[in-house]
């Protein structure tokens, strides 16, 4: 029998907030353990959550970004359960009135647009962290992460592959980045989803029992989870077994899921409404507020990319998918690069400087890119020796025109001291310069090789070409 | 100087005209309290030294013309509202060494206004219960009849200012826990509409429905400390900025004119006879005053409790569950686990009262009971807040008896949890509509115990109960000084 994989994800995003999310406290990453908190995040008696305007703004603004229906009625709700992690013993968190629901995004899947749907996006609160002592002599905790700021995005259930999934967060992470919602810093955790999935009878309306995979922080890890999932499902489908519901753990390194201990799951959380915070009331002129404030979002500068700069669907699909990218991009143009030429350097060296370093982050501005594109334009650096300034640049956050100055990559348009290598390559090159008389033009190209060579790259072509040419016409006179 | 008779206008005056010195009158309150509490057993910590300092600040400030509203007045608050570098327990073996590193802002407040912290005074555990027999401290007598209860939650803070050991004192009201012991010790406890008096630094024994008040001998006196301690605050989302910038405006202005609304429900046999005559009395005499009495009706009234208890337990299981023995607090030694550690912690930290709200309130947010009985409940809370809005488009006022009973004695309710509950019956809808609601003293009964009468009023219409209240005060004269001279007052 064939089977029909069906995907839907829940996504926990750290919201890009200064404070937490009912205190003053920093939501600065690191810092020496408890040092990032205070009697509110550590829930000593008597004190009260005060909600964070920021974080309900940028709740709005994912949901804005993803096509949301805007609630102008939600509240807070405690999720009621015992961790050490959880200084109150319950989150705060939104049950039954989430502030977002009912959205979509859209994906593009092999050249066509699927659109994936957005159930709900609510707030709550991160938990603090265990830390196991390492002498073996119990469990400290960390309460730095406590109250962190959160939404969580639900999907529907409409991703049918592992590739869907990947391509369902990585857009997710892309809105979140262009509205600055939050950073999604991935290795910081900031971003994490859980995938449920559950395999049908192809063809068939009713969903088969689901797993649930948690808290996977990056876009191969849903994408190797969601495999290996389904072929663990279908295995055990197709020996006519059941799939059990349970809750699963990615280990990335085995590169399989192993069963969570039962203690984990089946909790009664016993929700309901937090008396000491006051629902969150937003105005139509508030919303629209928000919606007014949004950047332009991924898909409008896709448009704009292809249809007034002309730039390749593949490309500006790949320089839209990160907003840190587009914005390079737009920074460059806007200092003067021409857009293709810009375009083309990200895609080529930029990029793969980037994959090499394993990094998303430019560690220079637009306006740096565009100031390497004039050295080339002006004939003070040749192609070539752009991308070693461009290397260099990445290396060193340097400016181009001080690396050229620094490195001494200038082209050299000294007529007299190229004259001395054109005479010198013509005179050390005898049979290039006999084949060439002999009519073979490619020696031609040999010979402009060495004077490059002899300049270390940095000779100006368009002069060489004219005293070579020069240089051979004397040679051949008799 | 009769130091058990003072008023806040008391000791203004006498700061003002140089009778006595702050620093003499916070002593003159420290040698009453122990000629006196070791038989009442009001507080559970005292803080002498650093009172005399406050003390000698607010003499200073006396002598400079300066000074706020209560300067110099010694005062004390119920221990589960917190005090930075004082241990505020709840009543709790919880909490017996929690030292929190802030105070509370009602508290703040009365100190900003130059009040003399004395000390912290006794309670039901975590503020459940009627008797402040539910008390890791011991039980708290009443200073007109030690055998018998000073009602509670807040019985530490009415009998510290009913036998004279405070000015005032502050208390906490989740389901009458200000005006029921107001009412069984004499005194005037006031409990404000939900949102005036912040609730940051107040442990929290059901969010939704408590709020501190004042417990003072004078209703003028009350309008002051709400004077001192109302306003919103930054740091409790639900605390609201009333308007009212003077609660003492307009309080002599008589009861004439004032429509009065007396629910049929609340004269019903189950009120004894001796508190249903005193309550007779005062409907004549705030007739005679030429306010107009008239017979109404509460139809919700009998489903006030039942929602009062679902409501408080739920609210009350999620706000104590952070007693984990993880953070600070009581932990006890030797688990074996980390359920262990929850299990044992929380067996051995909280009394049998606690246990039974946690209990309670686990159950009736547990999915397959949640619609039953917590969804029901809020229902008949939005029902019954529906029903009082209905009676104050006619009435000013909602008057009745605090308590169906005048103090009980001591032990007489204990294994009988509902019939101890049965005594909220009047006070509890109050807190579930969040209106304001006074209980002043209103004579005694025929075992010569004092009698509350409770006036209830529309949301943030405090000034209009205190100019009732007052009317009365003047009509109906009660000075506990009088009745209390055989405790020495
Ligand atoms: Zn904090």
């Amino acid at each position: 029998m064939d089977y029909e994989v069906v995907i839907g994800l829940e996504i926990h995003v750290e919201l890009a907030t200064k404070s937490k999310i009912f205190c003053g406290c920093t939501t600065e990453f690191g810092g020496e353990v408890n040092t990032h908190c205070c009697p509110v995040c550590t829930s000593m008696p008597g004190t009260l959550p005060v909600m964070n305007e920021k974080a309900v703004e940028f709740a709005v603004k994912a949901g804005l970004a993803m096509n949301c229906e805007i609630a102008e009625f939600s509240k807070m709700d405690r999720k009621n359960y015992f961790y050490p992690d959880l200084p109150k013993a319950y989150q705060i968190s939104q049950f039954d009135l989430p502030i977002c629901k009912g959205g979509y995004v859209d994906i593009d899947i092999n050249g066509k647009m699927k659109r994936i749907g957005i159930t709900r996006i609510h707030i709550e609160e991160d938990a603090g962290k265990l830390i196991h002592d390492p002498h073996g002599k119990g469990s400290l905790v960390d309460y730095n992460r406590c109250g962190v700021p959160l939404i969580e995005i639900v999907s529907e259930p409409d991703m049918s592959s592992p590739e869907e999934a990947r391509k369902y967060f990585e857009k997710v992470r892309s809105i979140l980045q262009y509205t600055g919602v939050s950073d999604c810093r991935m290795q910081e955790g900031s971003i994490r989803a859980d995938v449920n999935l559950s395999l049908r009878p192809a063809g068939s309306t009713k969903l088969g029992t689901r797993t649930e995979m948690k808290n996977l922080n990056s876009f191969r890890s849903v994408f190797n989870a969601a495999e290996s999932e389904i072929k663990r499902q279908s295995g055990i489908l197709r020996q006519g077994g059941r799939v059990g519901q349970e809750t699963r753990r990615w280990d990335d390194d085995a590169g399989k899921s192993f069963p969570m201990r039962n203690k984990e799951e089946a909790h009664d959380y016993r929700y309901f409404p937090e008396p000491d915070l006051v629902p969150i009331i937003l105005t139509k002129e508030r919303i629209d507020a928000y919606r007014e404030s949004l950047p332009e979002l991924p898909w409008k500068r896709f448009a704009r990319y292809t249809e007034e700069m002309g730039i390749p669907g593949y490309d500006a699909g790949i320089i839209t998918a990160s907003v840190k990218t587009s914005d390079f991009f737009e920074e460059a143009v806007k200092y003067g690069a021409d857009a293709k030429t810009a375009a083309n350097w990200i895609m080529g060296d930029l990029m793969r400087l980037m994959n090499d370093a394993g990094t998303e982050d430019i560690p220079f501005g637009g306006k740096m890119l565009a100031e390497l594109a004039d050295l080339i334009g002006q004939g003070r650096i040749s192609n070539n020796i752009a991308k070693t300034v461009l290397s260099e640049m990445f290396a060193t956050g340097g400016t181009p025109s001080f690396i050229v100055k620094e490195k001494g990559l200038e082209v050299v348009s000294d007529r007299d001291e190229l004259a001395r290598i054109v005479d010198k390559v013509i005179s050390h090159n005898k049979k290039s310069v006999e084949d060439y008389m002999g009519g073979k033009e490619k020696a031609m190209g040999f010979l402009m090789g060495q004077v490059m060579r002899e300049t270390g790259g940095k000779a100006n072509p368009t002069m060489v070409k004219a005293m070579l040419a020069d240089g051979l016409k004397k040679a051949m006179e008799p | 100087m009769e130091i058990a008779r003072l008023t806040i206008k008391d000791i203004s005056r006498m700061l003002r005209n140089r009778e006595a010195s702050a620093v003499e009158i916070t002593n003159g309150f420290y040698e009453r309290i122990e000629s006196t509490d070791a038989k009442i057993g009001a507080y559970i910590s005292l803080c002498r030294e650093k009172a005399l300092e406050d003390a000698a600040n607010a003499q200073k400030k006396a002598d400079a013309g300066e000074g706020g509203l209560l300067n110099g007045v010694p005062a004390a608050v119920k221990d589960n509202m917190c005090t930075e570098g004082m241990a505020t327990t709840c009543a709790s073996r919880m909490l017996e060494n929690f030292i929190p590193p802030y105070t509370a802002t009602a508290v703040e407040k009365i100190k900003a206004e130059g009040a003399v912290l004395l000390g912290k005074l006794n309670l039901d555990e975590f503020a459940m219960g009627s008797s402040t027999g539910n008390s890791y401290f011991g039980q708290t007598k009443n200073p007109w009849d030690e055998r018998r209860v000073p009602g509670g939650s807040s019985g530490g803070s009415a009998a510290a200012v009913a036998s004279g050991q405070a000015v005032f004192a502050l208390g906490s009201d989740t389901g009458g826990s200000i005006r029921q012991p107001a009412a069984f010790c004499g005194v005037v406890g006031l409990k404000p509409t939900y949102g005036t008096v912040s609730r940051h630094g107040l442990v929290a024994f059901a969010s939704s429905l408590d709020q501190i008040g004042p417990l003072t001998k004078t209703v003028e006196d009350s309008a002051i400390v709400l004077n001192a301690i109302s306003g919103r605050d930054q740091r409790d989302s639900t605390s609201m900025e009333t308007g009212i910038p003077d609660y003492t405006e307009g309080i002599d202005g008589g009861a004439r004119g004032l429509m009065i609304g007396v629910p049929s429900q609340y004269l019903s046999d189950g009120v004894s006879p001796g508190v249903r005559k005193q309550i007779g009395e005062a409907i004549k005499a705030y007739e005679k005053m030429g306010a107009v009495c008239e017979e109404t009706s509460i139809e919700l009234a009998d489903y006030a409790i039942a929602a009062y208890y679902i409501i408080s337990s739920a609210e009350a299981s999620s706000n104590l569950a952070r007693y984990d023995g993880i953070k600070y607090g009581y932990r006890s030694s030797g688990y074996a686990n980390l359920t262990d550690l929850y299990n044992k912690t929380r067996s051995e930290g909280f009394g049998s009262e606690a246990k039974r709200r946690i209990m309670l309130g686990t159950y009736v947010l547990s999915s397959g009971y949640y619609d039953a009985y917590y969804k029901k409940a809020l229902r008949v809370r939005r029902l019954i807040k529906n029903e009082f809005d209905a009676l104050f488009k006619k009435y000013d006022l909602i008057l009745g008896p605090t308590a169906p009973t005048t103090a009980f004695r001591i032990g007489e309710k204990e294994g009988n949890p509902l019939e101890m509950y049965m005594g909220d019956v009047f006070t509890v809808s109050v807190n579930i509509a969040g209106l304001p609601a006074i209980s002043i003293p209103c004579g005694l009964d025929e075992n010569n115990l004092p009698v509350g009468m409770q006036l209830i009023g529309k949301a943030f219409g405090e000034r209009t109960i205190l100019r009732a209240a007052k009317a009365f005060e003047m009509e109906f004269p009660f000075l506990i000084s009088e009745e209390g001279g055989r405790h020495g007052l």
